[in-house]
């Protein structure tokens, strides 16, 4: 099967050059977007041999304060395509240009928000949200304060000086947050980071993730398998085909007001108008990753 | 139960062996004592020995020359582990190259090397740190490794997209990684460095515990035989706790069924 691809990303991981990018900063040219996909294709080796085609023919383009969702059935390759943007991944054909600059190892600017645990387990919440300032220079005191101050942000001033595994799976996620928000990068990567949160706990992350991102506006891509989710936060939807070889089968406005309430914008009609147009395309796709998986079972 | 109780019983069961120890050494049945006193000796006359190695001081020493070979096997050990096993997972060649030789190395009963090391290190106490330091190598260097190869690869993933360098992995990621492992193993290594200056003293050496065993058996002192084993007995306890003092200072952030994990 073609389960091996984890280990097969982070193989790639540690060969796609450690470096950063160092893309020149076109400071805030509007009209070229945060981040590019063209003609994306990625594959990965199968362990008895042949290549599994995860995505292919991506198009897709963030611009620099657009907030786009991309969802689509499960296994389609949406996280890929994240890993792509970040620089984990190279893309076996087409092109992945970040700010108008074509990737070199690393996407230095952009921040990840992984769906697992991801903090240091032996640093508590305040030391993970600093060190991740340290490779910016700073020097630890300051770095600290920020992080302190971050934590506030993020309600946890309380909690600072926890270990991971002293926090809820909230409050962990509230401390991944800080930690890639404080280095204040141009472009957000999240993979599904929502996810395994219960449903209370993901609409209260919404609305601080829009809160935090309404007072200093990123292009974010936010990959999610959850429709209302996506359509609750986000600028635009992407939607994506079943795997193999998927692609974009859809791309859709969000003309929806900000601030936005994640609970209280699901009752609005014009919520439900757009949910059932996306829908339309996503059930397809949905069916059709339903129905390959029947089959192979 | 509770701790009070608990540690009547702990101590009632000790009680009870000494007591029937002493018994049976001591009241002869039927004009013949069970256990022959100078095959078995009695419970008083081990700890009136004990008492007396402890104060006329001569006990002090050859406690010195233990302590001094288990810190220096578990010193040296462990830092030849740390540093092979981190080199080791780093450098997937290294691992491959050497795979072999490591395996029939840790296969090899270490005792037989004794001999060995008594040879080229004399009789004085390297030869037991030599020893000692064969058998803590290995097991740091076989957990370091797999504690290096098995960092999570999102915490990894994560620290690279904050930018960190090589330097900084190391630092924030691999290091502390590779330690919770050897913390996981330090009373197995910590009682291995023991075995080791022990072994090597008995079978070769002119003071330390293991020595002083030896020398008791030799002319079949059973007393002095006993009173060195309730020695090293107490001071693996000793180590033993501080070991775990240590343990627990350092491995704070780990899980523990003690901790609750906060809800909401």
């Amino acid at each position: 099967m073609w389960l091996t691809f984890p280990a097969d990303i982070f193989a790639m991981v540690s060969l796609a050059a450690v470096q950063q990018t160092s893309v020149p900063r076109t400071q805030a040219a509007t009209s070229v977007p945060s981040v590019r996909l063209s003609g994306v294709a990625i594959s990965f080796a199968l362990k008895e041999g042949g290549t599994y085609r995860a995505v292919q023919g991506i198009d897709l383009s963030v611009g620099t304060n657009e907030f786009v969702a991309i969802v689509g059935p499960t296994g389609c390759g949406k996280s890929t395509l994240l890993n792509a943007a970040a620089g984990l991944l190279k893309p076996s054909a087409g092109m992945v240009d970040i700010f108008g600059a074509p990737i070199a190892g690393l996407n230095g600017r952009a921040g990840y928000l992984f769906q697992q645990d991801a903090l240091m387990p032996w640093k508590t919440a305040v030391d993970n949200v600093a060190v991740a300032l340290e490779p910016k220079g700073v020097a630890r005191g300051q770095a600290l304060e920020r992080a302190r101050d971050w934590l506030g942000r993020v309600g946890l001033a309380a909690f600072a000086d926890r270990y991971p595994h002293m926090l809820s799976g909230g409050q962990r996620k509230r401390v991944a947050l800080a930690q890639m928000l404080i280095r204040d990068p141009e472009i957000l990567l999240m993979d599904e980071p929502f996810g395994p949160l219960d449903a209370q706990t993901r609409q209260i992350m919404g609305n601080l993730l829009l809160q935090l991102w309404a007072e200093n506006r990123k292009a974010v891509m936010f990959v999610t398998h959850d429709l209302e989710e996506a359509i609750a936060l986000a600028d635009r939807v992407v939607v994506m085909s079943a795997g193999p070889a998927a692609t974009v089968v859809g791309d859709y406005a969000v003309p929806l007001p900000r601030p936005r309430d994640i609970a209280e914008i699901r009752v609005d009609p014009a919520f439900h108008e757009i949910h059932r147009a996306i829908w339309a395309t996503l059930r397809v796709e949905v069916q059709k990753a339903y129905a390959q998986g029947e089959r192979t079972a | 139960m509770n701790r009070a109780t608990l540690l009547a019983l702990q101590i009632a069961v000790g009680l009870l062996v000494l007591v029937v120890w002493h018994v049976l050494s001591t009241v002869p049945v039927a004009g013949k004592k069970i256990l022959d006193p100078f095959f078995f000796s009695t419970p008083l006359d081990v700890l009136a020995r004990t008492w007396k190695d402890f104060a006329s001081g001569e006990i002090w020493r050859h406690l010195g020359i233990t302590l001094a070979e288990t810190v220096l096997a578990f010193a040296t050990g462990a830092g030849a582990g740390i540093l092979l096993g981190f080199a080791f997972a780093r450098r997937q060649v290294l691992a491959a190259i050497f795979d072999p030789y490591i395996k029939a190395a840790n296969a090899l009963p270490r005792v037989v090397l004794a001999p060995i090391f008594a040879l080229w290190f004399g009789l004085g106490i390297w030869s037991k740190v030599a020893l000692g330091f064969t058998l803590v190598f290995f097991i740091v260097f076989f957990n370091v490794y797999q504690g290096v190869r098995e960092v999570s690869p999102t915490v990894l993933a994560n620290a690279r997209m904050l930018g960190m360098n090589e330097r900084q992995l190391l630092r924030h990621v691999y290091w502390p990684a590779a330690l919770t492992w050897m913390f996981s193993s330090l009373h197995t290594s910590v009682g291995f460095a023991l075995v080791g200056a022990v072994v090597g003293e008995y079978l070769g050496s002119s003071g330390g515990l293991g020595y002083k065993i030896h020398e008791a058996e030799s002319v079949f002192d059973v007393t002095g035989v006993f009173s060195g084993m309730l020695v090293l007995a107490v001071f693996v306890i000793v180590i033993d706790t501080l070991v775990s003092a240590i343990e627990g200072r350092l491995l704070v952030w780990r899980p523990g069924p003690q901790t609750a994990t906060a809800q909401g």
